[in-house]
């Protein structure tokens, strides 16, 4: 056993026997249900709510904006979004009023008793949108975030170039659709206020309510419910539904839940960014980079949440894993009246990285270079700068793992039988293509020092050990793969090692489950809090648990903890004013092939075969990491073909699962993953963060198998039948 | 609204309840009967969450209306046995497990029915049961070994 072997997934059998009880599960005897009254407009000023007199309000709990003991503000980078709107609101669905009953069904029924009247203002939907004086609802010019990436000198080298290659990629929203939707339970215990929910980050939750309600820290606990799926969902939304269901238990006196159903939570919770990505590249008759110029404009919705630091690893990601002497990548993200949008797995990385890997392709078509051969021509070597001045030192051979991939896909013999197959066949079209791409593991620049998150590991007086972090099991095997380092680290069998729930009462701050940051990271701090805890009681191994038993006899009443913090590795330095610098500890590398039919009666496009091969450090626990890229492949694949978020007045109207087309079984291939292992010198013997990697490369090795299949260039996902049905015949937008 | 007394056999022993008489089987299972294995991913029919067995055929339990079970058989995720779930962990089949009880049911229901072995099969029998997490190859690996397992019982 131990790190690198598939031991059974520790919260896998009460899972799959449906004994794991979800928020929304938890029997509380009598509970108030809340739900929510939201804002009908993009932007509006509140005039007047009207209560249909025959409801009888007496007996439900009504909460609104004065109900507030602090600052209506839910903290988070900027504390611009308020939690109930006090008068002007800023989109569609932004919460207005809470309403609560012992009843569900009575709680339905008021929620349509009640209307909100308001004098319409001037919203902007579109960041493209020219912007008038009116309109303006943050800063001086609705820019929430600016950032410029300087490398060399751009301008003189594009005077010289052979050839400059334009383009433009658009990419839409995504819902993260995690199968349990949204849900909070807020409850007084022991003189404090409880929150238990489906979160990724407790402490986040936890800073919320000490902001909203200011109250200390210790008046206050979050707990983590087991988690339904989250994928960046789950990172700052639940700050909202905790404030609520809690200021619905502080008003009514008693327990109080807010559970989302599904159409109210792909309505209002946040998305991933839609991006504008243009670029300009210059290039020599060898199809060598020789300066890229790129401009990213990502929409960022009605309030700031996280859209600074998701436009700040779209910009580092955006000029690829190639190597180029001169780059500038300037990246903006707008104020528009939408629903905010935040955190999907990838975080800003795979929109800029569908823009560069279609530019790669419509490089190579100009010179007309197989795009295979113009990337192993640009591809990073050892010792060779990134966009922000990081020298590239992974040591990992990126053309080689390229090669590979194509090999595994059988990529030059596939392209050839296409091209003839093509040919001849009346409406089939075969293609295959392929992505090259990196995900920086861990927070973005400085992150990780601000964060110093902390790691303890506790021996207990019967000899057992547990793992206290607050870093949250959401489906990726965090319980399991934590428990597996530490069982590892300490010599000991994974059964002797237990990884607690997270609740801010007992855990300290290892900061956000987010950021593919709880493998590398946090898994580091628990090989050294359990070194820690070894050297303490001075043994490891088979004699570990004999050892602490006697250190709590000869130790009474005293806790005993190993602890770890984390240190910035002395090799990283990072700018933030000037983004010049480390702007990750370290990378995992891929490359995915695409291998794809198109269809010309119905314009379905179907992912025949797909290969993934890809460099994560050290594999931890292969079925848990296999599972990851492969359903981070099957969003990627949705989020590339089927998955359109249909804006209407900025907020989404296909709000259900009937309209919004996720990827089932039988749309999806068997996803083919392959692991190259060179052990970082950074992650738990040598793992690197592998959670978001699979979602940046999907629709690049997609669209360009698609691009290879029809002979034309599409620079707009989602590809829709409809929308390739308008390109092909020549009068869309595709 | 007016309630009924609805009696039925859940995983195997009768129960009867008293409940609205537009009660879905969802909301009986999971409020009345304290089957909260059972989930609400879309409450429309579209994502297989809430996949229970009537007699011995896989129904979403969200839009069936309750009365229809009177005097039928309903097996919920709950009555799954140690050792299927034993063989669905070590494939990877759950991950965050909101889908899986439905993914569960759906494998027991084709465990009854051996012929449908090859993966495009089971593939879209196993497509009204939407996943988010797994990309659904540890899925179908699952499910193909439950039922390679009941050949050799």
């Amino acid at each position: 056993m131990g790190i690198g072997a598939n031991i059974p997934r520790i919260d896998g059998p009460q899972k799959i026997q449906g004994t794991t009880r979800y928020v929304d599960d938890i029997p509380t005897e009598g509970v108030t249900h809340g739900t929510t009254i939201r804002a009908p407009a993009a932007r509006g000023r509140i005039t007047r709510i009207r209560f249909d007199p025959d409801v009888p309000w007496d007996e439900y709990v009504i909460v609104d904006h004065k109900d507030i003991p602090g600052h209506n503000e839910v903290a988070l980078i900027e504390s611009d979004q308020p939690a109930l709107v006090a008068s002007e609101f800023r989109h569609r669905h932004e919460p207005v009023l809470l309403i609560g009953h012992r009843s569900m069904s009575a709680v339905r029924r008021a929620a349509r008793a009640v209307r909100v009247e308001f004098e319409p203002l001037p919203a902007i939907t579109d960041p493209r949108q020219p912007l008038t004086a009116d309109r303006v609802q943050y800063g001086a010019d609705n820019v929430f975030k600016r950032i410029d990436i300087h490398k060399g000198d751009p301008d003189s080298a594009f005077a010289d170039a052979a050839h400059v290659i334009e383009g433009q990629y658009e990419t839409g929203s995504q819902e993260h659709v995690y199968l349990e939707p949204q849900g909070m339970l807020a409850y007084h215990q022991d003189g404090q206020l409880v929150v238990v929910g489906s979160l990724q980050c407790p402490y986040f939750v936890l800073s919320a309510l000490k902001h909203l309600f200011g109250r200390r820290e210790d008046a206050l606990r979050v707990i983590q419910a087991p988690i339904g799926g989250a994928f960046g969902g789950k990172e700052d939304y639940p700050s909202v539904i905790a404030i609520h269901a809690a200021l619905l238990a502080e008003k009514s006196g008693g327990p109080a839940k807010i559970v989302y159903d599904r159409q109210e939570d792909m309505a209002v919770t946040t998305k991933r960014h839609p991006s504008w990505v243009r670029h300009r590249t210059a290039v020599d008759r060898d199809g060598r980079l020789l300066a890229m110029d790129i401009n990213v404009l990502l929409d960022g919705g009605a309030y700031v949440t996280l859209s600074p630091v998701v436009l700040s690893r779209a910009a580092i990601h955006a000029a690829g894993p190639y190597f180029c002497e001169h780059i500038h990548v300037h990246g903006e993200v707008h104020f528009t009246n939408s629903p905010p949008y935040g955190a999907f797995r990838g975080f800003g990385a795979p929109q800029t990285l569908f823009a560069v890997e279609r530019q790669m392709n419509a490089i190579a078509d100009r010179i007309g270079m197989d795009p295979a051969e113009a990337r192993r021509r640009n591809l990073l070597r050892d010792g060779q700068t990134m966009a922000t001045g990081q020298v590239y030192r992974d040591g990992v051979d990126l053309v080689g793992l390229m090669d590979h991939a194509l090999d595994h896909a059988s990529y030059v013999s596939r392209r050839a039988e296409y091209e003839k197959l093509n040919r001849k066949h009346p409406y089939v079209r075969r293609g295959i293509g392929f992505s090259t791409f990196f995900h920086g593991a861990g927070f973005t620049g400085g992150g990780e020092t601000r964060l110093a998150s902390e790691v303890w590991v506790e021996g207990h007086g019967d000899g057992t050990l547990e793992v206290l972090t607050a870093n949250t099991e959401m489906g990726q095997g965090a319980r399991t793969v934590l428990t597996q380092i530490a069982a590892d680290t300490l010599g000991v069998t994974e059964d002797q090692v237990t990884a607690a729930v997270p609740d801010t009462a007992r855990a300290p701050n290892s900061g956000p489950t987010v950021a593919s940051r709880t493998t590398m990271i946090v898994g580091k701090l628990v090989e050294q809090a359990c070194r820690d805890l070894a050297s303490t009681v001075g043994a490891d191994g088979a004699s570990l648990p004999a050892a602490v038993r006697a250190w709590h006899r000869s130790h009474p009443g005293r806790r005993l903890v190993g602890r770890a913090r984390y240190q910035t590795p002395k090799n990283i330095q990072w700018d933030e004013e000037t983004y010049r610098g480390d702007a990750y500890s370290c990378f995992a590398w891929a490359t995915h092939v695409a291998d794809v039919e198109v269809d010309l009666r119905t314009y379905v496009v179907r992912v025949r075969n797909y290969v993934a091969v890809q460099e994560v450090g050290k594999v931890v626990h292969p079925v848990l990491a296999t599972g990851q890229i492969q359903g981070g492949v099957a969003q990627g694949i949705g989020w590339a073909l089927t998955e359109e978020v249909v804006l209407e007045d900025g907020a989404m109207t296909n709000n259900q699962m009937t309209n919004y087309i996720i990827p089932t079984a039988a749309d999806l291939p068997n996803i083919r993953v392959f692991f190259e292992e060179q052990p970082a010198a950074f992650g738990p013997r040598g793992a690197k963060g592998i959670g978001e990697l699979p979602m940046d490369g999907p629709a690049p090795a997609v669209i360009n198998a698609v691009c290879h299949a029809l002979g034309t260039s599409i620079d707009q996902i989602p590809l829709t039948p409809e929308r390739l049905m308008a390109h092909l015949e020549g009068d869309g937008d595709g | 609204m007016d309630n009924i007394e609805l009696t039925f056999t859940l995983n195997g022993k009768p129960v009867t309840r008293t409940v609205p008489v537009d009660a879905r089987l969802l909301d009986v299972l999971r409020y009345d009967c304290g089957c909260t294995g059972t989930k609400e991913g879309c409450g429309e029919g579209e994502c297989g969450a809430c996949t229970v067995l009537l007699d011995d055929l896989p129904v979403n339990a969200c839009l069936v209306p309750a009365f229809q079970v009177a005097g039928r058989l309903v097996e919920t995720v709950e009555s799954t046995d140690a050792s299927l779930a034993d063989v669905l962990n070590r494939t990877g089949t759950a991950q965050c497990g909101a889908c899986t009880p439905g993914i569960v049911m759906t494998t027991r229901w084709l465990m009854s029915h051996p012929e449908a072995l090859d993966d495009a099969s089971l593939r879209m029998l196993m497509s009204g049961n939407l996943c988010r997490c797994t990309g659904y190859d540890a899925v179908i690996a699952g499910a193909r070994q439950a039922l390679h397992r009941e050949e050799e019982d």
